[in-house]
């Protein structure tokens, strides 16, 4: 007996459907079957995830999945969800597993509580179109002091940074989470762009060498990958302690996914597992963590910027304050909705913080002990649009990380099913036949798009508001006001609320 | 070979003449952290005591230091060596994918902590002393080898938790005590003479030259290996949503 209720419901409207089976060889999940027998499409309506390959891919737009109709008993504590989850583990004994960032609505979405300002009257907005507007964005080390040579001219004491033609990275993503056909989309979209891609802690595949000025590399605690060439190669190198979709936890791609390439990258034999011990067993403290990057950096001529993930969690502003006297450039906060390839359920729905909880806590942290100038942060883990961007910065990132939003370009749909490997759209597998599904330079062409549009709207956002620079947005927290919050989170993210 | 006296210089001056001399001894070595760091050529001898980091990511230089070392020696090594005619602290050899590592005394906690092996690069790590807690946890390949030689009476080879959550790799031991609480999904057995002789001996021969040991002595005693049960992996049981 299975007392699990399907999900959803696949349907197809008969007199439109042809039989051309396009869905029934899209479906990765095994939900679309042919009979050919009785000549006729086979359902399992219990393996749909709801990924949308095959009604998009219906040339005659048959298909359509809902809801699986059958319900519950309606019970506020005992929804769907959770009783679907008890009889998922009774069943198994097993830890629920699952993917992507966390949807889960009863957290606020912060972003959508602030609303932002424009110029009226007393003092002028800018047209963007047709008036110079900069989003270029500097991330790195800041010099303390201005020193000027005996001959009275400027002397150039930046420490190593990145520079960025937009405030828009894309988040670590590592291969083997991610097909290399996505790795290479954003390298390509990257480079095209002015921006970085990061490569995560599987390694920097022997193909994505020629893009290493916009690649940023990580060093995560399995250190897969990782030796000379590969830190040399890189514009930026990134410490990986956490990320917001289960911080604390270690990485496992087990041994089934270390084959061809993905073995090579990590360089790990074959049909091993390749753990991510949960910390970096050399890391216990921050005086350790500060050998890190000084080694790094040591590795690497002090000729790049070292950067410092770790996942937004309680103490997140001391920690932030800790990494920025650790010699690290730059800090990435990964925010509670960040995604992941694969991840504890509860884990990922219970543990760390929003991110424009930590933006905030981290800004105010590092500008009351005057160290704010000596890091520059990253904000990630639940950026979907411009406009999420824009209230980032406001709050005091200097420059934010899309993952999940990078994907839905290349054709993600959010099932959550990552974990499965079966991804229908080509993006989290290593099934040749489904990764050959995304064609890298299409890929690059979307996601060059989506960031371009962007950009576009932030300089319209920042026109509105009579702001010309990227600069002059970051940490202007005036330009916010709150709606529906309580007066614990206005003191927080440092904004007034509607009116005041 | 050039002698220079690590006194007289700076640290950045002394990572300086370290980088660009092939051949180079260094006297009054004292606490300077990443020598040799990252460095694919060169034989460089210190004489004293070298910093934390020493040789982070060495990729193919020789390092003998007459002294003891400090902290995260060889951390992320990928290729060379690095003997050490002393002691060396903790976090010893983390993560070390390729090259030998040889101590003649003791190591600290922590030692050997996901080493790897991939195809020709096969890490190994020698230590002639006794080591601390948590040696080849995590060990994900390669080669750790604990001596015992000239400790002091009483004290063990390994400490606590020897090898927890290793998956692949072997620790030798020249002892045939089972080490403290080893974790249940590890194998523990004496080796017999023939597996010391075809296992053991290659490994251990350079190690004896290099620090004028009697390896017919070492090799006369007991040695145990630990390796990873297969039939019994960490693996966690999840229930896909």
């Amino acid at each position: 007996m299975n007392m699990i209720a399907s999900r959803y419901r696949i349907n197809i409207r008969k007199d439109e459907c042809v039989l051309c089976k396009r869905c029934v060889r899209e479906c990765s999940f095994g939900a679309i079957n042919f009979n050919s027998e009785k000549n006729t499409i086979t359902l399992t309506h219990s393996k749909c995830v709801d990924c949308q390959r095959c009604a998009a891919l219906c040339p005659r737009e048959a298909i359509f999945i809902t809801r699986n109709q059958n319900t519950y008993a309606n019970n506020h504590l005992y929804t769907a969800n959770t009783l679907n989850e008890i009889y998922r583990q009774s069943a198994t004994g097993g830890v629920l597993l699952s993917s992507m960032g966390s949807g889960i609505g009863s957290v606020h979405i912060y972003f959508d509580h602030l609303l932002l300002n424009a110029s009226q009257v007393t003092n002028p907005s800018i047209d963007p179109l047709r008036e110079p507007m900069e989003t270029i964005t500097f991330l790195g080390r800041r010099p303390r002091h201005i020193e000027r040579g005996k001959d009275g001219k400027l002397v150039d004491n930046l420490p190593p940074h990145i520079e960025l033609s937009t405030p828009i990275l894309f988040s670590a993503m590592s291969y083997g989470a991610i097909s290399l056909n996505v790795h290479k989309a954003l390298a390509k979209a990257a480079l095209r762009l002015g921006t970085y891609y990061n490569c995560g802690e599987g390694g920097l595949h022997e193909s994505l060498y020629e893009y290493a000025t916009n690649t940023i590399v990580q060093v995560a605690s399995g250190r897969f990958g990782v030796h000379e060439r590969y830190l040399n190669s890189a514009a930026a190198i990134e410490i990986k302690i956490g990320q917001g979709a289960k911080p604390g936890i270690g990485g496992h791609l087990t041994g089934t996914k270390i084959i061809g390439d993905v073995s090579a990258t990590r360089m790990v034999p074959e049909g091993i597992d390749a753990i991510s011990p949960a910390p970096h067993h050399d890391i216990y403290s921050i005086e350790d963590l500060r050998q890190l990057v000084l080694s790094l950096k040591e590795a690497t001529s002090y000729t790049k910027p070292v950067i410092v993930k770790v996942a937004a969690v309680h103490n997140i502003a001391p920690i932030a304050s800790g990494i920025a006297r650790s010699g690290a450039d730059i800090i990435a906060i990964d925010g509670f909705r960040g995604g992941t390839g694969a991840a504890p359920m509860r884990i990922r729905d219970n543990v760390g913080l929003p991110i424009e909880l930590a933006i905030a806590a981290v800004d105010q942290r590092l500008r009351e002990e005057k160290i704010r100038n000596e890091i520059s942060i990253i904000a990630g883990g639940g950026i979907r649009n411009s406009t999420d961007v824009v209230k980032a910065i406001a709050l005091g990132a200097d420059a934010v990380a899309i993952g999940s939003a990078a994907l839905c370009a290349l054709g993600c749909h959010i099932c959550a099913s990552c974990h499965t490997g079966n991804c229908a759209w080509g993006i989290a597998t290593q099934r040749p036949e489904l990764t050959n599904r995304l064609d890298p330079e299409e890929g690059a062409d979307s996601l060059v798009n989506l960031v371009s549009a962007w950009t576009r709207e932030i300089k319209e956002i920042m026109g509105g508001m009579g702001i010309n620079s990227i600069e002059a947005l970051r940490g202007n927290r005036l330009a916010l006001r709150a709606v529906g919050l309580h007066e614990k989170e206005l003191e927080i993210l440092g904004v007034k609320y509607g009116g005041e | 070979m050039k002698t220079i006296d690590a006194f007289k210089l700076n640290e950045e001056e002394l990572k300086q003449e370290i980088r660009n001399n092939q051949d180079i001894e260094v006297d009054n070595c004292l606490g300077q952290r990443y020598l040799g760091c990252a460095l694919k050529e060169g034989n460089i001898k210190l004489v004293g005591t070298p910093g934390n980091g020493l040789a982070a990511y060495l990729d193919g230089a020789s390092i003998y230091v007459k002294g003891n070392a400090q902290d995260a020696v060889a951390d992320t090594m990928n290729g060379g060596l690095v003997a050490i005619e002393g002691n060396a602290g903790d976090a010893l050899s983390y993560a070390m994918r390729g090259g030998k590592v040889y101590i003649l005394g003791n190591a600290g906690y922590r030692a050997g902590v996901h080493m790897k092996a991939y195809k020709e690069k096969r890490s190994l790590l020698i230590i002639g002393g006794c080591t601390g807690s948590f040696l080849g946890e995590y060990l994900a390949g390669g080669t750790i080898i604990v001596l015992g030689l000239n400790c002091k009476p009483g004290m063990k080879l390994t400490g606590y938790f020897c090898a927890n959550g290793m998956y692949a790799g072997k620790i030798y031991l020249r002892t045939d005590e089972k080490p403290v609480n080893l974790s249940d999904k590890l194998e523990f057995h004496k080796l017999d003479r023939d597996e010391k002789e075809e296992e053991l001996r290659p490994l251990l021969e350079e190690y004896a030259r290099i620090f004028h040991l009697n390896l017919e002595e070492i090799l006369a005693s007991d040695f145990s290996v630990i390796e990873a049960d297969p039939q019994k992996s960490y693996k966690q049981i999840y229930a896909a949503v």
